[in-house]
């Protein structure tokens, strides 16, 4: 039987670095599901984004989401470089994101992004990408300074 | 290849029980995801869960967001045991049960474990809570056990038919 659900890379880093990237990515799969564990930046209270293919062009919008422990919102940012999947609360926040139909190359491609940093905020985010072709890099960066910590994993599930 | 996702244990409550444990958690994974179908038999409109790693009584924290139907808000939580939803009792819509997912990464490493959290409380009327909720463990150790408990007053039991089931993801 055809393997469902597979890890296709994962990186773990313990050092600063600009960003963490998949490259290479197949078009086999049918979604894409990333996971990220204990983030860590170089400077405290970052967002978080994810560009596709290397664009960083204005092709990116969020609506999301959040509680803060005493508030719920919502908010919205639209024509951004990167899609923004949460925030780093430095109390080793987790993310987890769903990349649907990522191969597709006539769609634009959305995101499901889930942000768990306890010490801030409990967030759901849904993103666009306003670019039609087929991922296949993607970039997991800070808003400012770089990466410090975490492992990130990306998996491939398969619909048949 | 090795197995991805992978059942780890199951748990279907046969007899009422006012807990349920999921032990002797293996090592050998990278994540946990735990998925709940849950109901008690409390003449209520809903009933709070509990959980708890390792029979762990400290070290628990959490921020949620959350909906009913009529409303949204947010709260915080730090007690002796993780907020786990809100769940179906005997007063909602018959045959419903609440539905829980939560997803551990790293539950073997030795930093402190994260837990994100969904869950829905659905009847047919108002007052069902759908929640987001992000959860912290500040304990570095490794998770061997889960515990599903009801946390509220008077609480009496999980009803048959509530589930549990625990799956290892692997991410090689």
């Amino acid at each position: 039987m055809a393997s469902t659900y597979e890890p296709i890379a994962t990186t773990t880093i313990s050092s600063a670095v600009a960003n963490v990237s998949f490259s290479s990515i197949a078009s086999t799969y049918t979604d894409l599901y990333l996971v990220i564990a204990n983030l860590g930046t170089s400077s405290a209270g970052q967002d978080i984004f994810m560009r596709f293919n290397s664009d960083t062009g204005a092709n990116y919008s969020v609506t999301f989401i959040y509680g803060t422990g005493s508030s719920a919102l919502s908010s919205r940012t639209t024509n951004q470089s990167g899609v923004r999947l949460g925030y780093n609360d430095s109390y080793s926040p987790m993310f987890r994101v769903n990349i649907q139909n990522y191969s597709n190359a006539t769609t634009y491609k959305t995101i499901l992004s889930r942000d768990d940093a306890t010490g801030n905020v409990a967030e759901a985010t849904v993103g666009i990408w306003r670019s039609t072709p087929a991922i296949n890099t993607i970039t997991i960066l800070a808003g400012s300074g770089n990466l410090t910590a975490g492992t990130y994993t990306l998996y491939g599930i398969k619909a048949a | 290849m090795a197995t991805t996702f992978e059942l780890i244990s199951a748990f279907t409550v046969s007899t009422p029980a006012n807990s349920i444990t999921l032990s002797s958690i293996p090592n050998t994974y990278t994540d946990l995801v735990l998925l709940t179908s849950l109901r008690t038999d409390r003449a209520d409109t809903g009933d709070n869960v509990g959980l708890r790693f390792n029979s762990s009584t400290s070290g628990y924290s959490d921020k949620r967001v959350f909906g009913y139907g009529t409303g949204v808000a947010s709260d915080s939580g730090s007690s002796s045991f993780l907020r786990a939803g809100r769940i179906d009792a005997a007063n909602n819509t018959s045959n419903t049960f609440s539905n829980g997912c939560f997803y551990i990464p790293n539950y073997a490493g030795s930093t402190y474990k994260s837990v994100s959290f969904d869950s829905v409380q659905e009847q047919n009327g108002s007052g069902a809570y759908d929640e987001l909720q992000a959860g912290l463990w500040s304990n570095t150790g490794a998770i061997t056990s889960i515990q599903l408990y009801l946390v509220d007053a008077g609480f009496l039991n999980f009803v048959a038919n509530s589930t549990a089931y625990l799956y290892g993801v692997k991410n090689a």
